[in-house]
């Protein structure tokens, strides 16, 4: 089996978000950069995959020079190379589809696997809009995935609102992963030591002649409103639960 | 030219989701048309009633097979077939598991921008839809427009209005033809989570607990709080992670996006990450010993007290107001 993993580099979940004066992006100075946590999932499954039916697991990238740091640690967890298309802008996710189909065409694939959004922008179309793309079927927000190579199906479980749903599909197919998925290991140090010997292809956007009108367009970034001053209630919890009652009902008229 | 607003969904038997009337809603406040419902399955022509009520003047209705088990590529290739009948400017999906699954496979195919998860739509002088929508976990706003003749959103449940508007839907008795290579990827099995939880992306009010309560068993005092309330039950990721309660109920920027009236954040200290999971809700209650803790930030209403001593009497006070009203 032969897994190419799509990874993208975010910002940790952990950052302060600023948006910049020309409202068209955010500030990066002194953000830390990670593995999409979705996609932690979906390299975690393909290391997997590779451990029970042998292969090989390729991590495709997108983004500027600072990507290489979360490809070298996918490179850690395992994966066995990697290919980055070098791209200084944020590219919305129908351009980020069109890069990426021409390079996973002459890569060549088994099965696609994505994490199910990235934390940054939060689109979570790569993975459907790239099956549609290369005519592949789709499985999205996939928490169990089981591989019948023989007859090349799959099955999985998608969670929904509210419940799970099992479908079955055909392989070659592109899954997103949900958490839920599996437990992603943590890299041990003899294979960051094998990492930064691995292979990595760099392939400018330029280079793919995409040159294609862009169809979304930004027309600004703002802060989120601002939440109002709290009334904070302290003392006896069986007078400030009676306040509070009070509260919801008199004055918020919620209950 | 094209116009009009075509709006996709799922339903089960017969039933829609909240989100439903809400976008049937901002279809129809949009002003760009007469609004087309679309929808699939078992029963589907159930909802007909609902569509008529939050004013679809059209609906399409594929209650046949093999549309009566979900496919992403079967739904998506019979939709691009729909779409030159209809000829809409704006094509609308929930931002559920079900729409996010499918809207991108359709925008491909039909070579249409789509924005994700919107909050709110408005159109410019153009009679072109602007869209309100969060990134980076709800941390920032994005006002985006999508510059392709079709313009296609999904919008997020439980932040729209659903206002009545009744008329008598006609129904476009149209049928896709099926490829021979579509309807490769198929549900094979539905299973519904325990009847009885309230799913938190769609509840009016929502009762969270996080570390603070120390022991699975006491999530017990919230179910309490929630019988009351009529809420639905979540909670932080790692009471989630340690099995104290299921997965679905993990609310924050790796879980669940909920946007309630109300929401309660009892014995949960407000990381950033819980914290974009629940930036919507129009008030936030947060009930914590620490009065330090980060949520009080971020609180409409605060109890700095043992949550062990405040929830049943909170509870108690609420069951008294809802006796008396
Ligand atoms: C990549 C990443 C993604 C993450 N995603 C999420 C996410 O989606 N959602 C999420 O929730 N977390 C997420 N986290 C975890 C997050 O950082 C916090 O660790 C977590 O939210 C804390 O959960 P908590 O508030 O239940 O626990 P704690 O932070 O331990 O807080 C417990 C609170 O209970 C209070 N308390 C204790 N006893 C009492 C009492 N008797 N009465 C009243 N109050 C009491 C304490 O004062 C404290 O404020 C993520 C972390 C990472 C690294």
């Amino acid at each position: 089996m032969k897994v190419l993993v799509l990874m993208k580099q975010v910002p940790d979940t952990e950052t302060r978000i600023k948006i910049r004066p020309d409202a068209q992006g955010i500030v990066e100075d002194g953000i830390k950069w990670v593995i999409n946590p979705y996609d932690e999932f979906a390299i975690e499954e393909a290391l997997r995959i590779r451990e029970k039916f042998s292969g090989e697991v390729v991590i495709v990238s997108l983004g500027p020079k600072r990507v290489e740091e979360a490809v070298r640690q996918s490179l850690a967890m395992g994966a066995d190379r990697a290919v980055i298309v070098e791209s200084e802008q944020m590219l919305e996710p129908y351009l980020v589809v069109q890069a990426l189909a021409k390079v996973v065409q002459d890569e060549g694939y088994d099965l696609i696997l994505t994490g199910k959004q990235a934390v940054d922008d939060d689109s979570a179309q790569v993975g459907p809009m790239l099956a549609a793309r290369l005519e592949l079927p789709q499985a999205s927000i996939v928490i169990k995935l089981d591989i019948d190579e023989g007859a090349k199906k799959l099955r999985v479980e998608r969670e929904l609102e509210g419940a799970t749903e099992v479908v079955e599909l055909p392989f070659p197919a592109v899954i997103t992963a949900q958490r839920g998925l599996n437990e992603p290991r943590y890299p041990t140090l003899p294979n960051i030591m094998k990492a930064k010997k691995k292979e990595v292809k760099r392939i400018p956007l330029a280079s793919l002649n995409l040159n294609l009108p862009p169809r979304v367009r930004l027309i600004q970034l703002t802060p989120p409103p601002e939440r109002p001053e709290p009334t904070v209630l302290t003392g006896d919890s069986a007078e400030t639960a009676k306040k509070l009652a009070e509260l919801l009902h008199e004055q918020a008229k919620v209950i | 030219m094209s116009n009009g607003v075509l709006v996709i969904f799922d339903q089960n038997q017969g039933q829609v989701r909240h989100v439903v009337p809400e976008i049937l809603t901002v279809a129809r406040e949009l002003g760009v048309g007469a609004v087309t419902a679309l929808t699939f399955g078992v029963r589907a022509s159930e909802t007909l009633e609902t569509l008529g009520e939050y004013g679809a003047a059209q609906a399409v209705i594929w209650e046949h097979e093999p549309f009566t088990r979900y496919s992403s590529d079967g739904f998506a290739d019979a939709i691009v077939e729909l779409v030159p009948q209809v000829d809409p400017s704006v094509i609308l999906f929930p931002a559920s598991a079900w729409g996010k699954d499918l809207s991108p496979r359709v925008a491909e195919l039909l070579g249409a921008g789509l924005v994700t998860d919107c909050l709110s739509l408005r159109t410019d002088a153009n009679q072109r839809v602007i869209a309100t929508r969060p990134i980076y976990a709800g941390k920032a706003l994005a006002e985006v427009a999508v510059e392709t003749p079709i313009q296609m959103f999904s919008m997020r449940p439980n932040i729209n209005k659903a206002i009545s508007h009744p008329v008598k839907p006609q129904v476009l008795d149209w049928t896709p033809s099926i490829g021979e290579n579509s309807f490769r990827s198929v549900v094979v099995e539905v299973r519904q989570a325990e009847s009885g939880t309230k799913e938190v992306t769609e509840a009016d009010i929502v009762v969270s607990g996080g570390r603070g309560l120390k022991a699975p068993e006491n999530f017990a005092l919230l179910d309490q709080l929630a019988e009351v309330l009529g809420a639905a039950v979540g909670s932080s990721r790692p009471v989630a992670d340690d099995g104290w309660v299921p997965h679905s109920y993990h609310i924050g920027q790796t879980g669940k996006v909920v946007s309630p009236t109300v929401y309660f954040a009892i014995g949960i200290s407000g990381a950033i990450q819980h914290l974009a999971g629940i930036s919507g809700s129009k008030y936030i209650v947060a009930i914590n010993s620490d009065p330090e803790a980060p949520i009080f930030k971020v609180a409409n209403y605060g109890v700095v007290g043992d949550l062990f001593q405040v929830v049943p009497a909170l509870t108690e006070e609420i069951r008294k107001i809802k006796a008396n009203s």
